[in-house]
Formats: C-alpha cells, sequence, structure tokens
C-alpha cells in the first residue's frame, strides 16, 4: 500500500567548491523505508563524506517513523562528523520538521540551487 | 456542500501498515468538501495518518483479525474524526519528544505520533473503550480556527 523508497546518490561541488553528497528520495518515507534511507546513507564513504544533502522533492508523504529514520540518520551523521542538510521538503513538512526539532540539527532549504549556494 | 448539516463518513481499514493512506484521502476529501483551507487539510492528513498507524502498531497490535474504524463526522463548523481499535486504550500519554535527548541516545527516535496529533489538530482526546476494547482517539479540526 506504501509507495516504494528509492533513493539514489549524486555527488555535486558547491559554488563555493565544498564537495557535498545528494541523498535523492522517491516515495513514501515510513517504517520500511529503512534501507533506503539508513542503507544508502550508511554506503556512503565515511572518509571523504563531509556534507550530505537530503533532498525531498520527490516524496509526498513521511510518516512519524520516517521522520524517526530521519533522526537515526542526523545521529549517526554527528557522530562521523559530517553536517546535513535538507531540501525539497513541502511547506506541511517543513512545519513538521520545525515542530520536532529536526531544525535543531539539519538545516532545511527550500531548493537545492539554494542549499548549494548557502553552503 | 454550503449549508452543510452534519454528515458522517465511516472507513473500516485493515490492520496492515500503508492503509492509514486510505484514511488520509479519506479525510482530506472531506475536508475539501468542507472548504478548508490546503495547509489545514495537510495538518489533518498526518494527524489522521498517526492516529491510525497508533491503532495499526499499538491497539490491534498488528493483528490482521481485527480492523481500525474511522468515523468522520462533518459538523457545520468542525470536522471530527474517531479511529478506533480493539486495544485498551492508552496508559499515560508520552511525554513530548526532545530532540537532544534523542540525537544522545537518551531517548528513542521514535514516539512523535501522538505529539504530531496534538500539536496539527484543534483537540485531540484518547479514551479507553469501557469493556477493555474499542479504544478510540477523537480529533477535532475546526473550520475557522480562530473562533471560539
Amino acid at each position: 500500500m506504501q509507495s516504494e523508497t528509492k533513493s539514489r546518490v549524486d555527488q555535486l561541488t558547491t559554488p563555493a567548491g565544498h564537495a557535498v553528497t545528494i541523498l535523492r528520495f522517491e516515495g513514501d518515507i515510513a517504517s520500511t523505508s529503512k534501507e533506503a534511507v539508513l542503507g544508502a546513507y550508511q554506503s556512503l564513504p565515511k572518509e571523504t563524506t563531509k556534507i550530505v544533502l537530503l533532498d525531498f522533492t520527490g516524496v509526498d508523504y513521511i510518516n512519524s517513523s520516517g521522520i524517526a529514520l530521519v533522526i537515526q540518520l542526523l545521529i549517526e551523521a554527528a557522530n562521523t562528523g559530517q553536517k546535513v542538510y535538507c531540501f525539497g521538503l513541502s511547506p506541511h513538512f517543513t512545519k513538521v520538521f520545525t515542530m520536532v526539532g529536526i531544525t535543531k540539527y539539519a538545516g532545511l532549504f527550500p531548493t537545492q540551487t539554494e542549499a548549494l549556494a548557502a553552503l | 456542500m454550503s449549508e452543510l448539516k452534519t454528515t458522517t463518513v465511516e472507513v473500516r481499514l485493515p490492520t496492515r501498515l500503508g492503509y492509514e493512506k486510505v484514511a488520509m484521502s479519506t479525510a482530506s476529501a472531506v475536508a475539501k468538501l468542507m472548504g478548508f483551507p490546503e495547509d489545514r487539510i495537510e495538518d489533518l492528513k498526518t494527524a489522521v495518518a498517526e492516529a491510525c498507524i497508533n491503532a495499526i502498531e499499538h491497539g490491534n497490535r498488528l493483528n490482521e483479525k481485527l480492523s481500525v474504524g474511522v468515523v468522520l463526522r462533518a459538523e457545520p463548523d468542525a470536522l471530527e474524526v474517531k479511529v478506533i481499535d480493539d486495544g485498551t486504550g492508552i496508559g499515560k500519554k508520552p511525554a513530548k519528544p526532545d530532540i537532544d535527548r534523542k540525537m544522545h541516545g537518551e531517548e528513542d527516535p521514535r514516539g512523535m505520533g501522538m505529539f504530531l496529533i496534538q500539536a496539527l489538530v484543534d483537540e485531540a482526546e484518547w479514551v479507553s473503550g469501557l469493556d477493555g476494547k474499542s479504544s478510540y482517539v477523537r480529533l477535532l479540526i475546526k473550520l475557522d480556527k480562530d473562533a471560539e
């Protein structure tokens, strides 16, 4: 019933010259999304990945179990000294992420362009 | 749907994660007919989804022989949603989630459903069934949030 979560990885460089890794999600983010969210994140090389952008542009539905997966990702990133940012959230999920306090540990940007420009 | 009288819509969901989206879609359709603005419909959809997930996971304990009832009652000035399961209800409400405690491993990263429900609707109450089952959560979302 839930739309399967897909994820893929892109590597880009910011206008300021920083290498960033973008994890792009598509579909629903729910309890069934562990592999697509945490698995995809854990497959990134820890030595070279310093900045991670989470792209939610293709995500329509995130429930509390999905938010918990994002928090688990943030915990692992904090433990390895990586910075995490999000973009592409709808206004509603921007509000929800703010309400649960994710913005304290991951900056939110409306678009990829705005995120890259700010980093 | 102007001059709306009280109208009731009922949905019965299987106890299976993912089917909360059926309740979300139904609640969204009823709220649209009632004239709710888009941002309030999004709030309602998340609150209804979390209520159904709680009913499926905690109320019915993922027992597929049971079902989850969703009753939407459209009144002239508000939409009431009851999500009914066969559990005994909640003992006590969990504490408000604390992102710092979660990040430091002192609190489970999960456990935000009830907080989201309370934060996104105008009223939320959890009622334990008298017979030890048929517990429900009742949500109310007002058409004009500021009208009292």
